[in-house]
């Protein structure tokens, strides 16, 4: 119920703010990663051997619980790491997100040229010395240890993975069975641990309710998201999106297929009030598809401007606050439904989402960015039919929508596996009656 | 030409298997490919191909080399400008009259295109993942029928190549304690085995003799190797292509005995197409 009242809040607004420019129709929904079970986001901003990742959670547990350990590629400084802002994760979420669009049928009696939508287009304090010594008696080096914000983090490497296994054991991080090999195999190829720990106290002197994602910086040529230890103790499949924002174009998989969701397709009415389900039904089929192998890609796009946009483009203050280093901060926001400005913010971002598990991703996911800066949007489109008096007949109008909406069922029952009967049967069929179950002999129409 | 010489030549083979990937690709899987790009770059390596004939006095134009390295471009380069799809065909055949060397050309046509596009231009890349197991699989059949088909003639450089990288995934996945999945799975790549089938494998701008040939693998894959696990950039084995393809001179230089020997009455028969590879 909630999606839909943000639907029809999200449509007036809409509808008041645009003008008739919007070709690709009136936005009136998006599937967000709140969608989502167990999702994690992760941005990562890119630009020669220059990372800024960005690391954020829907941990729902209690505080104390929460500890991350992500292999990284360097040492990492103070300097480097940061606490963003949960909420520009959130709009750029929002701004990405694969969206709904609606139309309304013009009354068929007037005419008017039709347009086309353009196709261009547990805490510890600061290490103590006692915990540093205890620390390397196993082996472990811990090569800093930093409070930033509400996390107490660490730096660790160390020469053997038993040693660095037991101590995060010791320290009350809970480390699953299988770990060794992986965490083994991150060590010889020189990564670092980052490990990072809620500091109960600095968070209630902050007074954050929720945790804040982490941001880490880096130089390395190493473009890549490390999976492997999420992959161990994970229940199932987890679900992950990477939005990736470059300077120059579209960033791929280069050790996985990256594989475009279907888009630009009508559907039924009735699913703008069914969109999630409808979009959870839809990437089930598609992972299926793609033997549950596939990195989706959902959003491709210039960060300059959006249509239709599901929310404004991120501000130029917002994409520093995510580390997009080589913009200005000035505070710019970039137009809304507008052809990209000749001072453009020279964003490119790109959003990737991947259902994964052990047995079908056995390999970090290793990324390169491309040359490609053609748009590309998860986009459905609903048409309404007109549903308005009709000076004149309207048979021929009525059987056209008829038509339309039996192919608009076909393509939803396509594109989620749903049984067609089901979805005829949601459908208010134009004039009240289903389309005949074949089209009539060709030779009724020769002599009229 | 009879039938049966045609069906001798492995270039109607490898074109072939190329066209049928190029058309499975534009049509099904939607791995980038633009059928705009690939008639461009045909289009183009033909034409720079008859201008060559003509300036380089050739006996008779040559169709077959040229498709085959436009196929192998097409199914590469990535590129949302055709100007840069046509640049990269000019370069591919151009290249090939114009860097000579003892007879021979220096670097692989399809190879040096790819290369100069990536380096001179963002606007190209390499799309290697694209692919999927579906069609990695048909296509790992396709190749090794071409091997079979073909009788294996100078498939030393890409039976040593693969097995020389492979050997190395396997070696690190080792003694990283990877499970065998990884390197596996790394070997499950679209463009790793068209450079394997299709570019490497040129008998134009490899060694001349089949150790020369075992040789000149053993350096591009640990180059390759080298350039993607440990400096971690993408594109190892085109990369190191191009980097070794000036040993090609020193090693037939050192290794020329042996082709006389044993090599050279067989290539004469092997080999029918004359004018340039």
């Amino acid at each position: 119920m909630k999606i839909l009242i943000s639907v029809v809040a999200a449509l007036l607004t809409v509808v008041v703010t645009t003008s008739a420019q919007a070709f690709c129709g009136f936005y009136v929904a998006r599937a967000d990663t709140s969608l989502f079970n167990r999702a994690s986001q992760v941005v990562l901003v890119r630009d020669e051997n220059r990372t800024v990742i960005t690391m954020a959670n829907d941990f729902e547990g209690k505080v104390a619980d929460f500890a991350v350990v992500v292999p990284v590629p360097t040492m990492i400084e103070r300097e480097q790491i940061n606490v963003g802002d949960r909420a520009v994760v959130q709009h750029l979420d929002a701004y990405t997100s694969p969206r709904l669009v609606e139309y309304h049928d013009p009354d068929p009696c007037m005419r008017y040229d039709r347009m086309e939508m353009s196709q261009d287009s547990a805490a510890f304090p600061k290490a103590s010395s006692e915990m540093k010594r205890a620390a390397r008696s196993q082996g472990v080096t811990i090569e800093a240890s930093y409070t930033v914000g509400e996390y107490d983090i660490l730096i660790l490497s160390a020469s053997q993975s038993d040693g660095l296994i037991r101590w995060l054991n010791d320290n009350g991080y809970r480390i699953p069975r299988g770990a060794k090999r992986v965490v083994d195999s991150y060590l010889k190829q020189d990564m670092r641990f980052f490990v990072a720990k809620v500091n109960l106290e600095e968070q209630s002197k902050l007074g954050y309710q929720y945790l804040r994602p982490l941001q880490v910086a880096y130089e390395s040529n190493k473009f890549m998201l490390p999976i492997r230890l999420g992959t161990l103790n994970a229940k199932g499949k987890q679900e992950l999106y990477v939005y990736a924002l470059t300077r120059t174009g579209r960033v791929e998989t280069t050790n996985y297929r990256t594989v475009k969701l279907p888009t630009n397709t009508e559907l039924p009415e009735f699913v703008q009030g069914e969109f999630p389900e409808f979009y959870r039904a839809m990437f089930d089929k598609q992972t299926r598809a793609e033997n549950e192998r596939g990195v989706f890609l959902e959003y491709a796009w210039d960060m300059a401007w959006c249509d239709p946009c599901a929310a404004d483009p991120l501000s130029a203050k917002e994409l520093r606050q995510l580390g997009v280093f080589w913009i200005g901060g000035n505070n710019s926001r970039a137009g809304k439904i507008a052809p990209p400005p000749a001072a453009a913010q020279n964003v490119f971002v790109t959003r990737l989402h991947v259902r994964y598990d052990r047995e079908h991703f056995p390999e970090d996911l290793v990324f390169q960015e491309t040359g490609d800066r053609q748009n590309y949007q998860g986009r459905y489109v609903i048409r309404h039919p007109w549903k308005g008096e009709t000076s004149c007949d309207a048979t021929q109008y009525q059987a056209s929508v008829r038509d339309r909406q039996e192919r608009e069922a076909q393509q939803l029952a396509n594109l989620t596996g749903w049984n067609i009967d089901d979805i005829r049967a949601k459908i208010k069929f134009a004039g009240g009656e289903r389309p005949l179950p074949r089209k009539e002999p060709w030779w009724k129409r020769i002599w009229g | 030409m009879t039938l049966k010489n045609h069906l001798k030549d492995p270039r109607y083979y490898q074109i072939a298997v190329l066209t049928s990937l190029v058309c499975f690709g534009v049509v099904a899987l939607d791995f980038g490919i633009h059928w705009q790009n690939a008639v461009t770059i045909v289009a183009t390596a033909l034409g720079v191909q008859l201008l060559g004939t003509h300036y380089a006095r050739l006996p008779h134009f040559d169709p077959l080399s040229p498709l085959i390295t436009s196929l192998s471009l097409t199914l590469l380069l990535r590129t949302d400008e055709l100007a840069l799809a046509a640049a990269a065909a000019a370069i591919a055949i151009g290249g090939k009259f114009l860097i000579r060397f003892r007879g021979k050309h220096v670097f692989n046509p399809a190879n040096m295109a790819l290369v100069t596009l990536m380096l001179a231009s963002d606007q190209a890349w390499v799309s290697s993942g694209q692919w999927g197991s579906a069609a990695i699989g048909a296509f790992t059949l396709a190749c090794l029928g071409f091997l079979v088909l073909t009788r294996a003639r100078r498939a030393e450089t890409t039976i040593a190549f693969l097995l020389i990288y492979a050997s190395m995934l396997f070696g690190r996945a080792a003694w990283l304690g990877d499970p065998l999945a990884i390197p596996m799975h790394q070997l499950q790549n679209g463009a790793l085995l068209i450079f394997a089938f299709f570019m490497i494998s040129d008998p134009k701008t490899t060694p001349n003799s089949a150790a020369g040939r075992v040789l000149f693998a053993a350096i591009v894959a640990t180059i390759a190797f080298t350039i993607q696990f440990i400096y971690y950039e993408p594109n190892g084995p085109i990369l190191a292509l191009i980097i070794s393809a000036p040993a090609v001179p020193l090693i037939d230089t050192l290794m020329r005995g042996q082709l006389y020997r044993w090599q050279r009455p067989a290539a004469r028969a092997r080999n029918p197409v004359k004018g340039v590879y």
